[in-house]
């Protein structure tokens, strides 16, 4: 069955059941590989996109259910991986293994712009969806941080 | 064949007028010992006439960030612009020598034959510059990716020098001058994983973006129970199924041939290579379409005799056979009976851990393609030599007809050692004609992991009047059978605290086990680690003595060495005691062990251990609540591997890792009824969440010693060290994990 989709700022449709797995038309249907699998079921987040800027598991979300509400995926944070949070993530090192990292990159984006100063616990609770079984909890922390103070001084920048 | 033991370096114009490098020595000699230093041909430095440095990574990356380190140890000793290197990820090639991933090893297996590796390019460059000038080349020195001739103030860069340096004959390996590691500029500094951007950014990397041209994609219902095998299955309403181009059942030969006189399987099956679990395999156009069809397969299993196991009767065997004679002594010395009967005070207890999965992000994965004899690979090994010759074997193929490229991996922990998703994936390709990615589930990967293998322990210590240890016996309870024990299962005759009691004896008897287990991320020591510091912290305690000091005093202790036995070498074992004293002494101090203030619901607990060739200690801080539930607040960690951190980055990473990895183990359990694993995903096999972790404070003791590796030994520790702080904040001890079964969780 043929549904439109808009993905990454891009129309485009995709001739699958209405009950398949975001995830998997990304992947395998679009060629959008950054999203990952982990789980299937919700509890890992390496799948994490937006939809209309809401945090999002693709794994567990069906392509049908999304109409004309925007997707993006870590290909489309940013153009040339420019978005404060990709830019703390390289300063930071955060990744050790990086199969995680898209996920939690498309979380924290989407804490950012909610919470442009978020607190540790408001950190805690955005990030405990998505699992990193390297550990690297703490350099994101780290990297949150940095993201916000980033965006505040971009932010400021303007105004001189 | 004649062994040319010289290493020299071969050198061969790549297209583009490129310098390339390679190290070459015969691999056969590297069966000879540990202290080969060489490696076998291959171009690992590329520096096109622009000056591109392309470096070779030959390792497997799992995320331990060899990818980075291996090639800046050759990019310090070239001089080169670090800034400007590009780092690609090298297929198998026999001639590398070792390609993997395990054990800790790439840093102290690779410190000095990859610095070689650049000296020598470095010295070549010179030469031709040197040349050029009409100078001495003990005028010329090196900034980073030029030869300088500081007399005249002139200098080239090295791609200027590349071409010129490739027609050089190569300086012998043995004679190549190494940098005075305080000249180091990239080692010793943090420097970014060089796949950071891709990663930020969602580049296809690993194993399971790998796509190949007219692919099908696979998934593998294996037998819930290990070792089973399928009667029948509805292969034909699945093969109707959307997107489904094959169905195969793997068969073993004798189903096959009973299949045959009494029409109990299904067409459709084809016989499995050896040592491949048994089931069924679906083929389709996308990973989804053979999922879904796979949730309407009907199988009848035939479970076979791993259906009697359960968990259960694993903890009444054991307690069975701990207080049976033991079936085996690793090791006994002085007169452990007499020491307790005369001991001022005794302690036992008995601990016991579970199973643990893997459970790695990146499940088992591998792209396979068969043409015309000739196997491509697209894999996610740790071993990926070994899962060639499995290739190899299981197929009846020349390993030299089968290509392997590495694709970076979503997690190893030693799960990828094992290769059996490598062979599956060949076999499907060569049993349906085209490429097939094969993709496990989730939770195939839960049900169908080589096990950390559960284990109990019993313990009984005496202590003296004036508080010392005087006689320690332990009897470990694992699995196999007679003397011979399952992977991941073993344990030591050296193990702390071996020698340093004046009585000791260390038994172990064994139960069968059906069921494939492995080497988890510090194998053994993740879990024998936390019984036997547990119980120290427990014989500390009845002795009335900091267990701090106690550790000490027995680390002070002159070891009684092994009495050499067949098959055993005698002496005493590698543990430097000066080196884990160094670093329990550095985590107290900076943790400010000596006035810590337990108090309800608060406490501060230390262990140390030495594995992997490393020497950790750590204190962690908890708070328990009212419900048995740990917030461990902080671990501070000091760690000892040698004279040189190679990529601190890096290093704290694994570092990290380990502590969250093991704070990870301390609340997951593989659990069995009737054979088949009870968890499925990472909800019933929890890995430790965000707000879980602790704040972590790192602390290095640099000490002469050779640099090794990290990527194990600052696990087993932390494991001990919060059971330990949970007792002081308690009162109660954690003998049992997960700590579920002792009453807790973590916050």
């Amino acid at each position: 069955m043929a549904l439109k989709l808009k993905v990454n700022n891009v129309e485009t449709t995709v001739d699958v059941p209405p009950d398949t797995p975001l995830l998997w038309v990304l992947r395998d249907v679009l060629d959008l590989q950054g999203s990952k699998y982990g789980c299937g079921i919700g509890q890992c987040g390496a799948c994490m996109v937006h939809v209309n800027g809401v945090p999002t598991r693709s794994c567990t979300t069906q392509v049908g259910s999304i109409g004309d509400q925007a997707i993006t995926t870590i290909e489309g944070l940013s153009p040339n991986g420019t978005h404060p949070v990709q830019v703390a993530w390289e300063q930071v090192d955060v990744a050790q293994c990086g199969y995680c990292q898209a996920g939690q990159i498309m979380t924290a984006a989407a804490l950012l712009s909610q919470t442009p100063h978020p607190t540790d616990s408001d950190i805690d609770t955005a990030m405990s969806g998505n699992l990193c079984r390297c550990g690297t909890y703490l350099r994101i922390r780290q990297a949150i941080h940095q993201a916000a103070s980033a965006g505040t001084s971009g932010a400021a920048a303007p105004q001189k | 064949m004649r062994l040319n033991r010289r290493s020299f370096l071969q050198m061969s114009a790549l297209t583009g007028g490129g310098l390339a490098l390679g190290f070459f020595d015969s691999p056969f000699v590297s069966a000879q010992g540990p202290a080969r230093t060489d490696l076998s041909p291959r171009a690992f430095i590329n520096i096109a006439a622009n000056g591109t440095i392309t470096l070779m990574a030959k390792a497997p990356e799992i995320g331990q960030g060899v990818k980075t380190m291996l090639p800046m140890m050759i990019a310090e000793e070239l001089d080169a612009d670090w800034s400007k290197v590009r780092v690609e990820q090298a297929d198998l090639d026999d001639h590398f020598g070792g390609q993997s991933a395990g054990g800790s090893t790439s840093t102290q297996g690779n410190y000095l034959p990859m610095r070689r590796v650049g000296a020598a390019c470095r010295q070549m460059l010179i030469t031709v510059a040197a040349k050029r000038w009409g100078v001495a080349e003990a005028e010329c020195t090196t900034a980073p990716s030029r030869v300088l001739h500081g007399k005249s103030g002139r200098s080239f860069g090295y791609g200027e020098l590349a071409v010129d340096a490739a027609a050089l004959p190569p300086p012998s390996m043995d004679s190549v001058k190494l940098k005075d590691p305080k000249d180091f500029r990239i080692l010793g500094k943090p420097q970014a994983n060089v796949d950071i951007h891709a990663i930020v950014t969602g580049k296809p990397l690993f194993g399971i973006d790998c796509k190949v041209p007219g692919m099908l994609h696979a998934v593998i219902q294996k037998c819930p129970v290990y070792g089973g095998k399928v009667k029948s299955a509805n292969l034909d309403q699945i093969k109707k199924m959307p997107g489904v181009r094959h169905v195969l059942i793997i068969g073993s030969a004798q189903a096959a041939s009973a299949g045959a006189s009494n029409s109990t399987i299904e067409p459709g099956v084809v016989i499995a290579a050896p040592g491949m679990e048994l089931g069924v395999a679906i083929v389709a156009d996308t990973w989804w379409q053979a999922q879904t069809a796979r949730k309407s397969l009907q199988i009848d299993w035939d479970y076979g005799a791993g259906a009697t196991q359960s968990t259960d009767q694993f903890s009444q065997k054991a307690a069975d056979l701990m207080t049976a004679a033991p079936q085996n002594t690793l090791r006994s010395y002085g007169d452990v009976n007499a020491a307790l009967t005369g001991a001022t005070k005794v302690v036992e207890a008995t601990y016991a851990y579970p199973f643990l999965a893997h459970g790695t992000l990146e499940p088992m994965d591998t792209t396979a393609s068969y043409k015309d004899g000739k196997m491509e690979l697209w894999t996610t090994s740790q071993s990926p030599a070994g899962g060639r010759g499995q290739v190899a074997r299981a197929l009846n193929m020349q390993a030299s007809d089968i290509t392997v490229h590495m694709c970076r991996i979503g997690g190893g922990f030693g799960r990828r050692l094992t290769n059996d998703y490598m062979v599956e994936a060949a076999w499907l390709a060569k049993q349906v004609g085209v490429p097939v990615k094969l993709l496990w589930a989730r939770e195939d990967d839960i049900a169908h992991d080589d096990y950390r293998p559960g284990g109990f322990h019993s313990f009984k210590a005496g202590v003296d009047a004036q508080g010392k240890m005087v006689a320690w016996r332990q009897h470990f309870i694992t699995y196999g059978e007679g003397q011979r024990y399952v992977s991941g299962g073993t344990l030591d005759a050296v193990e702390f605290p071996s020698g340093r009691v004046p009585n000791y004896a260390l038994h172990a008897s064994a139960q069968p086990l059906i069921l494939r287990t492995g080497a988890l991320r510090a194998p053994g020591h993740n879990a024998y680690c936390w019984a036997i510091k547990g119980f120290l912290d427990e014989v500390a305690t009845a002795a009335g003595r900091d267990p701090l000091e106690f550790h000490l005093e027995l680390l002070n202790a002159t070891p009684v060495p092994m009495v050499a036995e067949a098959g055993r070498r005698g002496g005493n074992d590698t543990m430097n005691p000066e080196r884990l004293k160094g670093v329990l002494q550095l985590v107290a101090e900076k943790s400010g062990w000596a006035n810590r203030k337990n108090t309800p619901g608060h406490g501060m607990g230390i262990a140390c251990h030495y594995c992997h060739a490393g020497y950790f200690a750590e204190v962690a801080e908890v708070t328990v609540d009212a419900r048995n539930r740990i917030k461990v607040t902080k671990v501070w960690a000091a760690g000892d591997v040698g004279n040189q951190i190679m990529n601190p980055s890096g290093a704290e990473s694994q570092v990290h890792g380990s502590i969250i990895e093991g704070m990870s183990q301390m609340q997951q359990e593989i659990t069995l009824v009737g054979g088949k694993a009870q968890q499925t995903n990472y909800n019933n096999h929890p890995l430790l969440r965000f707000r879980q972790a602790p704040a972590i404070e790192l602390f290095w003791r640099k000490t002469e010693f050779p640099p090794t590796g990290l990527g194990e030994p600052a696990l087993p520790p932390v494991l001990p060290a919060i059971a330990n702080a949970v007792f002081a904040a308690t009162g109660k001890r954690i003998r049992t994990l997960p700590l579920a079964r002792s009453g807790f969780s973590f916050a």
